[in-house]
């Protein structure tokens, strides 16, 4: 929480004032009973209906002044919550910017975009209500309790032990319930596993006979929710009924006193009438205090996850060099290294060592888990190597600034992820002042100019969210063509032609390597065909390099080379 | 309107079971209301007995007092007694619900649940039901205290002075009306904000999700710079939105106030004519005090019953839809198949528009081992759905041994199927009782025997408890291929005499597939397969093709007559060497 204040502290004006114009409603508001008092106890004693005249307009004085505060209070509560809401947002955002893979990976992107999204509203809601109710309830019961003293002091002891027991009472309750509604959330997420779940795999469940398994598992977890469910509302249920007895005691109570003082002349009919309203409005307040509290301690949680993202800094530091580029080529060296990811026990690759010259194309091939994502991950620092280190033209990755590094790389990823907005926006992303005749000659080198161009509006037509509106192979091109935009000196091809078919692959492949100052190229791909044509190919089995070299040399001394390629070709070269 | 009777009517179908509970409910509620309504008139009774100085009835507060003690205690009791028959109600309610919905998820057709995205059933049956849940508590607990409270309260005010009841019963309505206006005006604002909040998620999930690319293309500053023009126009929207909707308290309470101060003026007037007590105002005044509050909550409870009826329907659109036709009262039990399959001219269609399949026919003999291949979409998968009953043929048929598939029970017809799909399902549990789903009764050598088939048995060994590791929902810590090898573990356990394999090693990497076909090929002798598959490989060792193509087989025969044709086949099978 105390990281997440210091973003309060620029509308400290507003969190003064709001709860302060609070309080002065608050205030009028405990004036109330005392004007009635003087109603009975002057007005109609005396029988001066003037005078009633004068305090019921004093009564409506107070309510008018009274709904001028409170808006007040309520402009400045919220105006402090959401610029609050803002600021945190915008720093948790730009916060996300600054973290490495290895971060993102522990975290997992669904948990920060919960975070960014339903807990900073909660807190929002939080704040909103904390500024304007939380320091406004303690003050009415504390100012109602000092107004009945001051009508008679000996009404201490009455106001003073039931609010005491009242307050132990909510908090006891409070304390029970709270950590049980963690337990009711947990069973709910059960169920709703259970039934996510089920519906996934209704498929297989139907295929196995097993639908009646499913149900009494769900049963199971819904009995266990409901059991819970019942149980806490049992004692929830107690907050009201018991405040409801406690106060009315206490009224009890001073009914009695005030019957005994009116009898020896300490106290008057329209004082005792007062004394029982200002017991009444501390019953109000309380329970109004117990469901802030709980909305409070779940604003605090929400602060306590949004803060924890903010605490996470990023295991990579930035390097300082920015060299000139001439848009030519790089040459890219691994020495003997290794990556361990920060949630992984052994290295996911390691024992690397590669020289690419500039302009050639590098194949990476091994089976699924073998690292070869691992292995070009490091090129742009994505994650850095755990041992040995990585070059590009001739500086070690780690020195460069993160601009300049990725700036001469351009990378397509397994997953072709495309963002809403138009084509052109989409490919921008590779170049942000690409001219249209830039981009539609990085559509016809990635093979997608065709179907660009038959969408209507051509670059104008909008990409839905995550790219619906596109086949996958669609999608796979439009990735290359944001890539192949930049002109990159490195350029990395991660298994992202899987949804081409041969030809498409074949003819991509021979569009960049005919570019002018065609870049380095590193193909990762578990089809032979894709890489057989590389300079280099690096074969990889469970992190282990086995293979280093061409096709033909391949094909002599690299056994697992030699499997991939039969269980792909397996006619032609039947052992 | 009329639909929200139908729904209500469901409802109350649905609470007829707790129809003790429910009486018990209302019998408490009206209870509790009507005495707590009547502590007032005591009080103020008590507050007539203390005149002044030395005329205080000290008998008659006594009286007075016994009567307050012995009402709050009832009172409180029977709040409770209500409070939690209502938890009892809504819980249970709830949670008959929720099975009826399972259960129903279970009985429904494939294309129901094929076109209703997982996503919005899980929200029908989780998120929807605790909407309901919410208004049927709110609305058993409040609305009709609420109503009680207002009718006793009128008739208390109406007893004591007709007068300056009427002023209450003129004033009070006003802050209802403040309170429609101020809603009104609000709820448009409350959409934009609800329009600007619904561009943020888009952005957030957008950039977040992808950081890994934003990343890569450098793009953080240009991701703040998008980020942050919404965010400010979020924030000046919400503070619009948020303030503006929070100006009905303080006008509701102004409206009260004002009610407060017009009882205290005609009240103190009637106590000067004699025709009121001053206890009897003090009464008026606490009446007045919680008199617009009951109104307040309901005008709330309102809102949050009609979401809470829309709710509902959206779960009873759910359970009601239409089953999978029931089965055949003389349905026969297919045991030990011997996995003769005729498909004779079947037609089939999705939707009515789009015929996919077209007169098929096809016929397997037992023990045949029978390759489906084409370009995606031909197909292939529907003819799964339909061999395994999932969907039913529009016309035509499919017979297993001789007799109509319809005739048997779909659990016989279903577990005589060994089944590994290429989108690999594992449900939340541990890896055994995964790997023992077919056959629940398996010992351990049987089922190390498997996963070894597998080639599973070496990383669940490594996992951090072995076969008894718990996974997750997405089934956690295992790849892709990992999955699939589990599923694969589960065939070779329950071996049943039919298997379908559709892409079933689709993400086993070349050389562990290569590997496992031993032991999918030992598996297949004897039992009639079908495959759908890729990898030439898998293709070429099976005795029957299926070239499909838009819904039609094109092609049918070996690898080697296939070839010899020079068909669609052989041109599919040569564009896997070109370049």
């Amino acid at each position: 929480m105390k990281r997440l204040l210091k973003y309060l502290k620029e509308y400290r004006v507003e969190c003064v004032l709001g709860p302060l114009f609070k309080l002065l409603e608050a205030s009028f508001e405990l004036m109330v009973p005392l004007v009635v008092k003087r109603i009975i106890d002057v007005g109609i004693a005396n029988g001066d209906r003037d005078y009633i005249i004068k305090m019921v307009l004093i009564m409506i004085a107070l309510a008018v002044v009274g709904l001028t505060c409170s808006l007040t209070a309520q402009y400045f509560s919220a105006k402090a919550a959401v610029g609050f809401s803002a600021k945190v947002k915008n720093a948790v955002f730009s916060h996300i910017q600054t973290l490495s893979y290895n971060e993102i990976d522990t975290l997992g992107t669904s948990t920060l975009v919960t975070r960014l999204t339903s807990d900073i509203n909660t807190l929002q809601g939080g704040v909103n209500l904390f500024l304007r109710l939380l320091l406004r309830s303690p003050f009415v019961v504390a100012g109602a309790v000092i107004m009945a003293i001051s009508i008679d002091a000996q009404a201490t002891l009455t106001f003073g032990v039931t609010v005491l027991l009242l307050s132990i009472v909510v908090y006891v309750i409070m304390r029970l319930t709270i950590p049980m509604y963690k337990k009711v959330q947990g069973k709910l997420d059960q169920v709703t596993s259970r039934t996510r779940s089920s519906l996934t795999g209704v498929r297989v469940t139907r295929a196995f006979g097993l639908e009646e398994k499913e149900q009494q598992e769900f049963a199971d977890a819904n009995a266990a929710l409901v059991a819970i469910q019942v149980l806490s509302g049992k004692i929830s249920a107690l907050l009201n009924p018991v405040t409801f007895a406690l106060i009315n005691f206490g009224l009890m109570w001073l009914l009695w006193e005030g019957a005994v003082a009116v009898n020896v002349g300490r106290l008057t009919q329209g004082a005792v009438v007062a004394l029982v309203n200002y017991m009444s409005q501390i019953l109000v307040e309380l329970i109004k205090l117990a469901n802030l509290i709980v909305q409070v301690t779940r604003a605090l949680a929400s602060a306590d996850r949004i803060s924890s993202v903010l605490e996470i800094e990023s295991s990579m530091k930035e390097g300082t060099k920015a060299p000139e580029w001439n848009g030519a080529p790089a040459t890219v060296s691994f020495q003997n290294a290794a990556l361990r990811y920060a949630n992984g026990g052994e290295n996911a690759v390691e024992g690397i060592t590669l020289k690419a010259a500039a302009g050639s194309t590098i194949g990476i091939i091994g089976g699924t888990g073998s690292g070869k994502t691992s292995v070009i991950q490091m090129i742009p620092r994505f994650y850095d190597a755990t041992e040995g280190d990585i070059t590009v033209d001739g500086l070690d990755v780690r020195e460069y600034t993160y601009a300049s590094l990725r700036e001469k790389i351009a990378v397509v990823p397994q997953k072709s992820v495309l963002f809403s907005g138009s084509i052109r926006e989409n490919i921008r992303w590779g170049k942000a002042d690409a001219t249209d005749e830039e981009i539609m000659e990085a559509l016809k080198m990635a093979q997608a100019a065709d179907f660009v161009m038959e969408k209507e509006g051509g670059l104008d037509y909008m990409v839905a969210q995550g790219g619906k509106n596109f086949s996958g192979g669609q999608r796979q091109r439009l990735a290359i063509a944001r890539a192949l935009v930049r002109k990159p000196a490195i350029l990395i091809l991660d298994d992202s032609t899987s949804a081409l078919d041969y030809a498409t692959d074949a003819a991509l492949r021979k569009a960049i390597r005919e570019m002018p100052n065609s870049p380095t190229t590193f193909i990762v791909s578990q089809r032979t065909a894709s890489i057989m044509h590389a300079d280099q190919i690096l074969v990889l089995d469970a992190g282990q390099v086995v293979g280093l070299g061409n096709h033909e040399s391949l094909m002599k001394d690299c056994e697992v080379y030699q499997e991939i390629y039969h269980s792909q070709f397996g006619g032609e070269n039947e052992k | 309107m009329k639909s929200n009777r139908k729904i209500i009517r469901k409802i109350l179908h649905y609470l007829k079971a707790y129809w003790f509970y429910m009486l018990a409910s209302v019998f408490f509620a009206a209870l509790s209301a009507l005495l707590a309504l009547y502590l007032p008139v005591l009080t103020g009774n008590a507050v007539d007995l203390v005149l002044e100085k030395g005329k205080v009835d000290f008998d008659g507060i006594k009286t007075i007092l016994m009567q307050m003690g012995i009402l709050v205690a009832v009172t409180a009791a029977a709040q409770w007694i209500m409070n939690a028959c209502n938890n009892h109600i809504t819980y249970c309610t709830v949670r008959d619900i929720r099975q009826s919905a399972m259960k129903q998820i279970e009985r429904l057709p494939l294309s129901y649940l094929d076109q209703h995205p997982t996503g919005e059933t899980v929200s029908r049956i989780i998120a929807d039901v605790d909407t309901f849940a919410d208004g049927l508590l709110l609305g058993f607990t409040q609305f009709f205290t609420g109503i009680l409270t207002i009718g006793g309260t009128l008739i208390l005010m109406l007893a004591i002075h007709k007068w300056v009841a009427l002023v209450v019963i003129l004033l009070t309505p006003l802050s209802l009306f403040v309170a429609a206006f101020i809603a009104k005006n609000t709820s448009s604002l409350f959409r934009k904000q609800s329009e600007t909040r619904g561009q943020q998620t888009t952005i957030i999930e957008e950039m977040v999700g992808n950081q890994k690319i934003v990343q890569a293309f450098s793009y953080e500053d240009d991701a703040e710079q998008i980020f942050a023009e919404n965010n400010e126009a979020l924030r000046k929207i919400s503070l619009k939105a948020i303030f503006f909707s929070s100006m009905t308290n303080p006008c509701t309470r102004f409206v009260n106030n004002t009610v407060y101060a017009g009882v205290a003026l005609f009240g103190a007037w009637a106590v000067i004519k004699r025709t009121l007590t001053v206890g009897q105002l003090a009464a008026f005044l606490s009446y007045a005090n919680q008199f617009t509050k009951p109104f307040n909550e309901i005008s709330g409870v309102v809102t949050e019953l009609q979401n809470a009826i829309t709710c509902a329907g959206r779960v009873f659109e759910l359970i009601e839809a239409d089953p999978q036709a029931a089965e055949k009262e003389a349905a026969a039990v297919l045991s030990d198949a011997k996995g003769a399959v005729e498909i004779s001219h079947v037609d089939f269609a999705y939707t009515e528009e789009q015929h996919l399949i077209e007169d098929l026919s096809v016929s397997v003999k037992p023990g045949e081992r029978v390759a489906i291949v084409g370009p995606t979409g031909c197909g292939k998968t529907t003819l799964i759905n339909l061999l395994m009953r999932f969907y039913d043929v529009k016309s035509g048929s499919i017979a297993v041994d001789g007799t109509d598939i319809r005739d048997y029970t779909r659990h016989s017809l279903r577990t005589s199927y060994g089944m590994v799909l290429q989108e690999t399902w594992l449900k939340p549990g541990t890896i055994r009782e995964n790997i023992t789903l077919g056959k629940p009764d398996a010992t351990e050598e049987e089922i190390i025997r498997a996963a070894k088939l597998a080639h599973s048995h070496s990383f669940i060994k490594q996992l951090p408890k072995g076969y008894d590791t718990v996974i997750g929902e997405d089934g956690g810590v295992l790849s892709q291929g990992q999955k699939q090898l589990i599923c694969i573990t589960r065939i070779m356990l329950s071996l049943p005499p039919m298997l379908i394999l559709d892409e079933a090693t689709s993400s086993i990497d070349t050389r562990t597939e290569m590997k496992i076909q031993d032991a999918f090929a030992r598996m297949m002798k004897g039992r009639t397969s079908f495959i759908v598959a890729h990898r030439l490989s898998t293709i070429k060792e099976a005795d029957t093709i299926l070239v499909m193509k838009d819904g039609n087989i094109i092609e049918q025969g070996n690898h080697d007559t296939l070839l010899a044709q020079g068909g669609f086949y052989a041109k599919l099978y040569r564009s896997q060497y070109e370049f």
